[in-house]
């Protein structure tokens, strides 16, 4: 097994009104994989991956990425929206830009490296549209093409697909694959979806619901050198699938 | 549309005349002497004399309002402690019978353009300020935790994200405000001393020219409502809706 560039460690948080959201939650994610964490909705694997991001305080444990405790948003780590979070008065290439424009990089710098990467999502031609022109799955690439102009080893992704339609989700879910690992990013993913979670994943946390506990690992038997369609009708895939749906069937 | 709408002016202005032949009181002027009243008084520029004594304490009223309301409205969204100290007063003077504060605007500050300009403030502030604050504190959390995941400052924050969210509503706030002011300033020139546009409408009304009377209340209604249309339709261009 690869090395762990992010762990957490005996996480718990509890909300001001008194949910307990996380108890003792440990994780490892490898290094360069996929990692997803599933679960029932209310399980607070959104907290954990806003957590793992610094976005949100914990109540106990600590995050570890590439061994140093972190406690707030660092560099190594871009965050992807499930509401895609874009600016809506500004334009594709300045939402992709914004990323570096915090960071103080000079226009004409930031603007290249954004059309790069609005080019690789599937953007071209669209730089000077605004997000209100855009379908639901075209704004979430605009918002995976700014987790990716700030070069960050960790893309930390919050459903990302949940206001997506059906068809766009499968194209995307491929170009996604395809991206990242041509970029070798480390991936952490946090969808209620079980076949999203097999197709994707190299690993995948099942989190039981309130308070969320990691209550078992799996790491599917997929290869995902091979192209959808075989996946999708691959053995290791569809019993992926069954186990993960044997498992969470008891919360529902 | 557009000729649905004329026909509806039609449609009022006939039922009007009808109103004032028929006649409801000897006190209602139809259509017809009303508009014939309101020419002559464009004509002869009383009018116009009226507008720019009227338009002096409402002006100064609203821009004061602006910067300053806006200004407030914006320090109450950023700062708990402004919001603590000033929300209650906003609340309560959006709700406030303005009509009966503004005859103690005349102990206090005497009868002259102070007491329209305050007049004015006391109509247009809260919802400017109201309007401001809120378009700062409405700014969607999400965008917030996007500066923060991207290591943006606190000054990254508001510069970028949270004055640009509220820009369209501080405009709202301005609109309304203005509206608010020209309630304001007719109520000041009827309820303190009559000047402009006031004092036509109360002259003309002791001397039973009513003709006049009702032009002059249709000219500041329709200065009102275009005034109104024309900054609706500059922020509709400024701020397009999603």
């Amino acid at each position: 097994m690869t090395e762990a560039i992010v762990e957490v460690k005996g996480i718990g948080k509890t909300y001001d009104s008194g949910v307990e959201a996380l108890r003792d939650v440990n994780l490892s994610f490898p290094k360069g994989q996929l990692s997803t964490l599933l679960g029932p909705s209310g399980c607070g694997k959104t907290t954990l991956l806003k957590i793992i991001a610094g976005l949100l305080p914990r109540n106990a444990g600590q995050v570890l990425v590439k061994g140093k405790p972190v406690d707030g948003p660092g560099p190594e780590r871009a965050f992807v929206f499930q509401d895609f979070a874009l600016l809506p008065w500004a334009d594709v290439l300045r939402n992709v830009a914004f990323g570096l424009e915090l960071r103080g990089t000079p226009r004409p710098e930031r603007e290249e490296v954004a059309r790069k990467y609005i080019a690789e999502v599937g953007l071209k031609g669209f730089e000077h549209r605004y997000p209100a022109q855009l379908s639901g799955g075209m704004r979430q690439r605009v918002g995976l093409a700014r987790a990716l102009t700030v070069n960050a080893e960790i893309i930390l992704m919050d459903e990302p697909f949940s206001s997506v339609d059906e068809q766009t989700r499968r194209k995307f879910q491929e170009d996604l694959l395809d991206l990242l690992r041509h970029h070798q990013k480390t991936v952490i993913f946090v969808t209620h979806s079980i076949e999203e979670a097999a197709y994707l994943s190299d690993q995948i946390a099942l989190l039981s619901p309130r308070p969320g506990r990691v209550s078992k690992i799996v790491r599917p038997d997929v290869d995902h050198s091979r192209s959808p369609d075989e996946i999708r009708r691959d053995r290791g895939y569809l019993d992926t699938v069954d186990e993960i749906w044997g498992m969470l069937r008891q919360y529902v | 549309m557009r000729r649905w709408q004329l026909a509806s002016f039609v449609l009022f202005f006939g039922l009007w005349e009808l109103a004032g032949r028929w006649p409801v009181s000897p006190a209602f002027p139809p259509f017809s002497n009303t508009f014939l009243a309101l020419v002559e008084m464009t004509r002869d520029g009383t009018l116009g004399k009226a507008y720019l004594i009227t338009a002096q304490p409402l002006a100064l009223g609203i821009v004061l309002c602006a910067v300053a309301g806006i200004a407030f409205g914006i320090g109450m969204g950023l700062s708990r402690a402004i919001e603590w100290l000033s929300l209650p007063v906003f609340i309560i003077l959006q709700a406030a019978p303005m009509a009966a504060i503004i005859p103690l605007l005349t102990y206090m500050y005497g009868i002259g353009l102070t007491s329209k300009v305050l007049a004015v403030i006391m109509l247009a502030a809260p919802v400017i300020v109201m309007n401001s604050y809120k378009g700062i504190r409405n700014t969607p959390p999400s965008l917030l935790q996007m500066c923060r995941s991207f290591q943006g400052t606190r000054v990254q924050e508001v510069v970028k994200i949270v004055l640009p969210h509220a820009a369209a509503l501080v405009f709202t706030g301005l609109r309304l405000g203005l509206a608010m002011g020209f309630i304001g300033i007719v109520i000041a020139e009827l309820l303190i001393t009559p000047t402009g546009i006031g004092d036509l409408i109360s002259y003309h009304g002791s001397t039973a020219d009513y003709p006049k009377m009702f032009a002059t209340i249709a000219s500041i209604v329709a200065v009102a409502a275009i005034s109104l249309h024309l900054l609706q339709r500059l922020e509709l261009r400024l701020f397009p809706r999603d």
